[in-house]
């Protein structure tokens, strides 16, 4: 099991230019923040379910960039079908990160559907997203920077984490407009 | 804005081409059904079948962060879907467009439809979207032009329902 919180900020570190970061509601909105304040993050801080399409919104907007979605297991489960849409509407540029702590550890560490029978990498293949894998073990750092950076989406990596509450690291700003018009700075410069 | 067109989806199409609408997002729907065809036939314009409407929302959002403007297409039974994704583009200011086609208003047959039919503009309303409504052939070209407007213009959520009584009640036959 892999400790979500250094592991984020080492993906992110050195991040290159043509990369444009998205977060689900939860855990890994802070997880990204801790890796610094950046222009080119754009983080949920509700809308639970949305992350996953609005990547699929953004990739297909800037086939150029590199889009890169940290999500946790809650905010992935609660839509499912939206892998089915980015199966049949691909992108080559989107990497979906789930980081699946098999909990929902804000709420107060309830069990997960992961943490039974469910298996995201299973559904995300029976989706039609071909290139997805489940990591346990932070020596595969080299092959998710290979998905982000160069291989074709869309890819689905399962990140299998410890289930334990972080500190929480806020955004610059938790108005929405401002996080928007900020991030959408960071597409037209 | 062209004239109206003999049917009114062409002249939702003509503002869809006027206004540089390039992504059109969907859970299908017969009355919407010759209008996503001409969107289909338009290499100018992504067309997005989707699995629930409520992904259309985050869709359309992103798209626009990515500079592309966008708009959903869907049935007023899809509208409940919708609620708490809209939240969204209300806290972030993204303007939002939407196109409703209305059930359970108007001759309906099918009494399953009539609750979200009958809730669809007070859900609407009650999530701060700026409800147009076209009751008329000759008003659908207009009313989606002011909508339009309305969201990419001042950065808000519109939706314009389209009357059953000018789409027409389908009468289902058993057997």
């Amino acid at each position: 099991m892999i400790d979500r919180r250094p592991f984020v900020q080492k993906i992110l570190k050195n991040r290159k230019d043509n990369l444009r970061v998205v977060s689900g509601i939860g855990t890994s909105t802070w997880d990204i923040m801790s890796a610094g304040d950046n222009k080119g993050n754009f983080g949920f801080i509700g809308a639970m379910g949305q992350s996953i399409p609005f990547a699929l919104g953004l990739a297909k907007s800037q086939p150029d960039l590199r889009i890169l979605l940290f999500t946790g297991d809650g905010d992935t489960l609660m839509s499912l079908g939206s892998m089915a849409t980015v199966a049949n509407h691909p992108v080559n540029n989107l990497t979906i990160v789930v980081l699946d702590n098999e909990s929902y550890v804000e709420t107060g560490s309830q069990p997960t559907a992961t943490a039974g029978k469910s298996d995201l990498e299973l559904i995300a293949k029976g989706s039609g997203i071909s290139n997805s894998y489940t990591v346990t073990n932070e020596n595969d750092y080299e092959k998710i920077m290979n998905t982000i950076y160069d291989e074709e989406g869309p890819s689905l990596i399962v990140v299998k984490c410890q289930a334990k509450a972080t500190p929480l690291v806020f955004p610059h700003s938790f108005d929405g407009s401002v996080s928007i018009n900020r991030f959408m700075s960071s597409i037209k410069s | 804005m062209t004239g109206i067109n003999k049917d009114w989806r062409n002249d939702i199409y003509a503002v869809f081409k006027d206004l540089n609408i390039t992504m059109v997002s969907h859970v299908p729907d017969a009355g919407h059904t010759p209008l996503i065809n001409l969107c289909e036939k338009d290499n100018e314009i992504d067309v997005v079948t989707l699995t629930t409407e409520q992904d259309g929302v985050g869709l359309s959002c992103g798209a626009y962060a990515g500079g592309r403007k966008s708009a959903l297409l869907m049935q007023s039974s899809g509208v409940g879907n919708c609620i708490n994704a809209l939240a969204l583009p209300n806290i972030c200011r993204i303007p939002f467009l939407t196109i409703v086609s209305m059930r359970g208003e108007w001759g309906e047959f099918i009494p399953w439809q009539v609750p979200m039919g009958l809730g669809t503009p007070k859900v609407l309303e009650a999530m701060d979207i700026k409800v147009f409504r076209a009751d008329y052939k000759d008003e659908v070209g207009s009313t989606v032009d002011a909508a339009a407007r309305f969201a990419f213009n001042t950065n808000r959520s519109a939706a314009v329902l389209l009357s059953q009584k000018m789409i027409g009640a389908k009468q289902f036959k058993n057997g």
